[in-house]
């Protein structure tokens, strides 16, 4: 069914077509009207579940926990310092090996207080053994809760997953989303079957205390090993889900005219949009540029990195946030990567901090300078900050 | 100059007008509430440059942003915890809390209930609209039961908290309650409070027509304010039923504790490097 949604609600119709269980979940803009929707279709009826808005992110993640032990799919949703209060026990899921599906809308975090977009949120959770999706579009979004489940619940995967949207951009945004029918749905994921359970019967203690001689470490590289199958597992799931529902996702990055392109662009999320406009216009003007939305962050597309690198004189990688170590960490994953691989420059453009816009005529200038680099084959900064307030340069 | 007038000017020293307008709703009861305070602390003459202002997030919590005073905009439920600090570190200083239900009694309640029960020396003003307004509307920890929020479209299931019961019970020495319709005892009852010492706790019953009463068949600020003024009635010596808030019940309001010579936190600390240094 085609309707007109927006990010949020279609967050909401993507947990709805799931059949969660339990959605536990504590309010904070621009994910409101996620759990809103929500809300009504469950009081409606329109959607089998228990609802409980809780005091807290960290309470609605706890409940989330428990909640899948007991043997259920669970989902909930937030944004900015509430994911922050969530990373305790976001820690606990991942390591209880829960494959809780949450949508994250993406918000600078304070101080000051803004709340726009911004990927410093989720990007400062990227070692918490989440799985992270970054979503370009709203028929995006919702697809990709219904996949994520798919994934996260393999029991050579079990690990639980964020599905990140831009705050307003997309989250406020109506755009035509085709629905899925629920039967194709039910189809598609099944029957929600734990690895594990609490079960009276068969009584178990979750999260004793061991010694450093025991498992300690040995579950932690099974995680790894977890994070390392689901490369695997995303492969096929989003190639089911492609020929199920007619959709053509690629799997990790999404590229767009990278195959002769002299710089390509690595973006996160709506960026990749815009991008693809401006890629389109340069090449009409001759310039061979191409950009590559990168969909996962965790785990990393690696050989997909690699592979580009490949096709290309250069890397641009855009950040929307900053890490304080070599530059921001969609750079430095991209970099570490490419490492003994591709002997290409690659450059950190950081832009878009608080929700400011990123415009078309930015990335263009961000596109020349790239093309400056590739022909001259030398960096001159590694990490530039685009468009600060008095910066003649990118305005 | 006419009083009023003279007032008017003093009330804007006390606010940094160069941030107006401010973000509040027309008819909201954040506004009434602010100026009550603004009107006792004059009043008080005590000294601005020794009082400090301290709020979560929310509609209300934007108040510390309009003060011209110092004052902080901490994160969403730890208004509490940032004036510890500051009085721990500053004794001298006047710590105000400015702040709403849901941050004060949800997100932040276990902040609320320590520093009561430590007996800090703050005095806590917190707006109760019955809902959380900044974020649209959800329902919150002080929701009464059977009201329709944007997360409860068919009545809300939770019981909500007593405010002033729960203050009482954790030994505040003072706690009142007022709403936004009782201006001058509001008025009054921040100016006393502000010259005691403790965990003084002052609950305000404010309108939210835009996202609460709307949905509450009170879509105006007035139809609100009408039912607090029909549905209040005064009572010092309340008990705990009767401080019970009931979706469409009595609102009673009074000061229900008011107490003296309970040693504060700030007090008991000196005291005991007091004796150790001896
Ligand atoms: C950790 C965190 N979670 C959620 C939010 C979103 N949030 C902002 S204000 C607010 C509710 C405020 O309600 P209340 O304290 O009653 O103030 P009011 O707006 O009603 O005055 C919430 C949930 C946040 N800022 N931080
Ligand atoms: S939403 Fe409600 S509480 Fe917030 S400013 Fe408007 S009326 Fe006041
Ligand atoms: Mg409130």
């Amino acid at each position: 069914m085609r309707m007109i949604l927006t990010g949020n609600e279609s967050a909401a119709w993507g947990a709805r077509l799931s059949r969660p269980k339990v959605i536990a979940a504590y309010p904070i803009t621009p994910q409101t009207s996620i759990i809103e929707t929500i809300a009504a279709f469950i009081a409606n009826g329109e959607m089998d579940a228990r609802y409980i808005r809780v005091e807290s992110e960290h309470s609605a993640m706890a409940a989330c926990i428990a909640a899948q032990n007991t043997g259920v799919r669970t989902y909930t949703a937030t944004s900015a310092h509430g994911l922050a209060l969530m990373h305790e026990v976001l820690m606990w899921a991942s390591g209880a090996r829960l494959p809780i599906v949450m949508s994250v809308v993406n918000r600078a975090m304070a101080p000051p207080w803004s709340v726009w977009t911004d990927q410093l949120d989720t990007m400062a959770e990227r070692d918490s053994g989440w799985i992270q999706v970054y979503t370009q579009n709203n028929q995006e979004v919702l697809d990709s809760i219904i996949m994520s489940y798919k994934i996260a619940e393999k029991h050579n995967i079990l690990m639980p997953t964020m599905v990140i949207e831009d705050a307003f951009i997309l989250s406020h945004t109506s755009e035509g989303v085709d629905v899925p029918d629920q039967k194709d749905v039910d189809d598609f994921l099944g029957e929600y079957n734990p690895a594990f359970k609490l079960d009276p019967d068969e009584p178990a203690g979750f999260g004793s205390l061991i010694m450093p001689e025991g498992p300690y470490m040995e579950f932690r590289y099974k995680m790894a090993l977890a994070m390392e199958e689901a490369r695997k597992e995303i492969k096929k799931v989003v190639e089911e889900y492609n020929e199920k529902f007619n959709r053509n996702y690629s799997p990790f990055i999404e590229e767009y005219r990278t195959e002769d392109a002299d710089a390509v662009m690595v973006v996160l999320g709506t960026i990749g949009s815009t991008a693809k406009d401006v890629v389109d216009r340069m090449r009409e003007k001759g310039k061979k540029v191409g950009v590559a939305r990168v969909r996962y962050f965790r785990p990393f597309p690696m050989d997909e990195m690699r592979a580009l690198a490949k096709k290309t004189d250069m890397i641009g990688v855009v950040d929307r946030s900053y890490s304080f170590g070599p530059g921001a960490d969609l750079y430095a994953e991209t970099k570490s990567v490419l490492y003994g691989h591709a002997n290409i420059p690659v450059k950190n453009y950081v832009m878009g901090l608080g929700g400011r816009d990123i415009t078309p005529q930015i990335l263009e200038k961000v596109f020349n300078d790239m093309l400056t680099i590739a022909k001259e084959g030398v960096v001159d900064r590694e990490v530039e900050w685009v468009g600060l307030q008095g910066d003649e340069r990118w305005s | 100059m006419n009083p009023m007038e003279e007032m008017r000017r003093e009330e804007e020293k006390l606010l940094r007008t160069d941030r107006l307008p401010h973000v509040w709703c027309p008819g909201c009861g954040i506004g009434i509430t602010l100026n009550a305070f603004l009107r006792a602390f004059i009043r008080s003459k005590m000294d601005p440059n020794k009082l400090v202002v301290v709020s979560g997030i929310g509609c209300t919590g934007r108040a510390a942003g309009y003060v011209n005073v110092d004052s902080f905009h901490t994160t969403h439920g730890r208004g509490i915890p940032f004036a510890v600090g500051i009085k721990f570190a500053r004794p001298d200083l006047n710590v105000v809390v400015f702040s709403g239900d849901g941050d004060l009694f949800a997100i932040g309640g276990n902040h609320f209930v320590n520093a009561a029960r430590r007996n800090h020396d703050l005095l806590i003003i917190a707006v109760n609209n019955f809902t959380y307004g900044m974020t649209g509307g959800q329902h919150g920890p002080t929701t009464p039961t059977g009201a329709y929020t944007t997360t409860t479209p068919y009545g809300n299931p939770d019981r909500p908290f007593n405010i002033p019961h729960l203050a009482i019970s954790l030994g505040a020495p003072y706690v009142a309650r007022w709403t936004t319709y009782h201006v001058n005892q509001l008025q009054n009852s921040i100016y006393h409070a502000l010259h005691k010492k403790g965990f003084r706790v002052i609950e305000v019953i404010s309108q939210c027509p835009t996202v609460y009463g709307r949905r509450n068949d009170m879509k105006t600020p007035l139809e609100m304010m009408h039912y607090f003024q029909k549905n209040s009635v005064r009572k010092d010596d309340a008990s705990f039923e009767e401080l019970e808030l009931k979706y469409n019940g009595k609102i009673v309001v009074g000061v229900f504790r008011d107490i003296q010579g309970i040693p504060t936190y700030e007090e008991r600390y000196e005291d005991i490097i007091r004796r150790a240094r001896k």
